[in-house]
């Protein structure tokens, strides 16, 4: 539309009550109305900020089946002191921090001991804690134990060039969940029989679901045509 | 050198580094293999789908053939990715449920409930869940069950040769969708399980449906049994084809009835119960065969088990809330069913405008913003139609998810492909392929 067709015209002042009204107040970027921050935008695209989660290890006992799980491999895993970073015990669920070089062993050892038997590793797949941990990228693996009906989550972390070993030998099924984590996050695993892309096409630059790649606002590939990011798309003023 | 132009005109033919590569469009095949060398035509690669109907939608399977033997077989995916997990990082926790359903467009359901389950676990409420709520999630879990059992019925019915089933099948499911309508507003994509409970309570007209599906499918299943069962080309078309063992699923990480079938009853509804499975009675049913011929077996006993688990979850129903008390999670908004799918009640629409000021600042923030999640992971996992479907959640404190995994059956039973194909005929590709029972909705995601 150009300006001649427009019926109004952008610079003309308010009609009707003006005296004190929302149209005459200076415009503060900081603080809207009903004290709210930033854009005002409540759909959460824009000015959304991210509160750490703080991870930190729960102390012993730990209740339920855990206790087993940790005794049986500390008892079956000489290095358990090096490789355990921290035991975390949350909403019900038992997550071990590993150190990354460590990780392959560690599954070894949960798959094949008598008292652990992980036979099953359900899932395996990457979080971005960008900005909140300085070795932002994690791995976590789910395990499942069809023997005795547990679960456990293996968690590694990573900086953003960071590389862990395959758990491939151990888990055959953990090929393509490594080649999405590899393909979405970039960690590189390193023993990999075939790390390449998985969901996204061979030649993508960049990794699509780290926390610093946008939604949006990147050129669509084949077509030329660019869709531009969510925060930008709408305008609340 | 005439006949070599002949050739041409049906496959052109060019240079690669990896040799020459013909474009085969249509013709007689002798004229295109005359034409090469013979002693250089022992190896074909061969590109199966993305678009081939027997691949179950754009799943690009790349062969390696010595004349009807398979020799290297290589699933290439990712053709139907579209950025779920990524998307729901920048919707609110309520919102997310309609995009998980788009995942697996078969199952439905089964992403809503994962998802939803793993945001109650976020929160601490899952004992807070209604017990309507959670009968309605099984009745409507287990209905989606039968009609994904009944498009897999369907379309390997018509890979393997037996047109007629597919119609059937896709009738049948038609019926099933019909219930999930008239709750839901939807046939498809219903983002009718929401954190908390469900969306809308099932209608009496919708119950009555249910128990005439209960009398009707029965003897429909009787009649494909017969149909099929006794086939011979049916038979010999999954009778030890694409055999793999309870060792070989559990190295692959394949679960549902393909783990089943190979003989371990591993079903996450009795060994790991969710949703109050504990309650019913079923049975899970297994082979000992290991190939398609016990995958089809299953699975039509799955209907049948199904069949029961609806049975008990509609004398279970009792009247009662649908969504939970708490009404900082709930959502506000009375929803009612219109012609278009879902939508908004003019009479809740009418209290908070005319009514309640309250009301309506209290539906505006949770509508728009939505509720905030402690910080924190889970991971949750349910027994979808095709294994176990587990769901990665990770909240930072936020109204959003930091992040959402989904681990779909479908994506990582794919990789059995090779180990069943190699080896194996072509054709048997195709029944074996068919058998994971692949919705790449789910897979790509």
């Amino acid at each position: 539309m150009s300006d001649e067709t427009n019926p109004v015209p952008v610079d003309a002042s308010p009609t009707g009550a003006n005296l004190g009204s929302p149209a005459e107040l200076p415009p503060n970027p900081d603080r809207g109305m009903f004290g709210v921050k930033g854009t005002g935008d409540v759909s959460g695209f824009g000015g959304l900020v991210r509160r750490r989660p703080d991870i930190e290890g729960s102390p012993k006992p730990y209740g339920g089946y855990f206790d087993e799980v940790t005794d049986a491999l500390e008892e079956a895993y000489p290095g358990f002191a090096d490789a355990i970073e921290k035991v975390v015990v949350d909403r019900g669920e038992l997550t071990l921090h590993i150190v990354p070089e460590k990780i392959a062993e560690v599954a070894q050892i949960m798959r094949d001991d008598e008292a652990l038997r992980f036979e099953l590793c359900s899932s395996v797949s990457g979080v971005d804690y960008l900005h909140t941990d300085s070795r932002r990228l994690h791995v976590t693996y789910h395990l499942a134990s069809m023997t005795y009906r547990r679960r456990v989550r293996l968690e590694v972390a990573v900086a953003a060039d960071g590389s862990v070993p395959t758990v491939t030998s151990v888990y055959p099924t953990a090929d393509w969940q490594e080649r999405e984590t590899y393909d979405m996050f970039g960690v590189v695993f390193t023993g990999h029989p075939n790390l390449t892309r998985v969901l996204m096409p061979d030649d993508w630059e960049g990794f699509p679901q780290r926390k610093d790649y946008p939604l949006g606002g990147v050129p669509v590939e084949y077509k030329g045509a660019e869709i531009p990011p969510p925060d930008q798309r709408r305008v609340y003023q | 050198m005439s006949q070599s132009t002949e050739g041409r005109a049906y496959a052109p033919e060019r240079e690669t580094t990896e040799g020459r590569v013909f474009t085969v469009t249509g013709g007689d095949w002798n004229t295109v293999t005359d034409s090469v060398d013979p002693l250089s035509n022992e190896k074909i690669v061969v590109n199966m789908g993305p678009q081939h109907p027997s691949t179950h939608g754009v799943l690009r399977l790349v062969l390696e053939l010595e004349g009807e033997t398979v020799t290297d077989a290589r699933p290439v995916i990712g053709y139907l990715h579209t950025g779920i997990e990524k998307n729901l990082e920048y919707r609110n926790w309520t919102q997310g449920t309609t995009f998980v359903t788009r995942a697996d467009y078969l199952a439905p359901l089964f992403n809503e409930a994962g998802y939803c389950l793993a945001v109650e676990k976020l929160l601490g409420i899952t004992d807070d869940i209604t017990e309507r709520a959670q009968t309605i999630r099984v009745l409507f879990m287990e209905l989606n069950r039968i009609s994904s059992h009944l498009v897999w019925l369907a379309t390997t019915g018509m890979e393997l040769g037996a047109i007629s089933m597919m119609l059937y099948g896709f009738r049948e499911r038609e019926y099933v969708l019909d219930i999930f309508e008239e709750t839901s507003g939807l046939r498809m994509n219903h983002a009718y399980f929401r954190p908390g409970g469900v969306a809308q309570d099932i209608p009496e007209s919708a119950i009555k449906k249910i128990r005439d599906f209960l009398v009707y499918l029965p003897k429909k299943l009787k009649e494909y049994e017969n149909m099929l069962s006794g086939q011979v080309i049916w038979q010999e078309r999954t009778q030890g084809v694409a055999v793999l063992d309870v060792t070989g699923c559990l190295s692959l990480g394949i679960t549902g009835p393909v783990l089943r079938a190979a003989g371990l009853p591993w079903d996450l509804r009795k060994t790991m119960p969710y949703s109050g499975y504990e309650n019913y009675e079923f049975d899970v049913p297994t082979a000992d065969t290991a190939d398609v011929w016990g995958r089809y077996q299953v699975r039509i006993a799955e209907i049948r088990e199904s069949l029961k688990i609806v049975e008990q979850a509609l004398d279970r129903l009792r009247p009662g809330p649908i969504m939970i008390a708490d009404k900082k999670i709930a959502w506000p908004a009375q929803l009612a069913v219109g012609v278009d799918g879902m939508g908004n009640s003019l009479e809740h629409v009418a209290k908070i405008m005319g009514q309640s000021m309250e009301s309506l600042i209290h539906h505006f923030k949770l509508v728009t913003e939505g509720f905030r999640v402690p910080p924190g992971q889970v991971y949750v996992a349910v027994e979808h139609p095709r294994g176990e479907l587990g769901v990665h959640a990770v909240s930072d404190g936020s109204t959003h998810p930091y992040r959402v995994h989904m681990r779909d059956p479908s994506f990582v039973n794919l990789q059995a492909i090779p180990a069943m194909a190699e080896g194996a005929l072509l054709a048997d590709v195709i029944a074996g392929g068919a058998s994971l029972d692949p919705v790449m909705g789910g897979c790509d995601r």
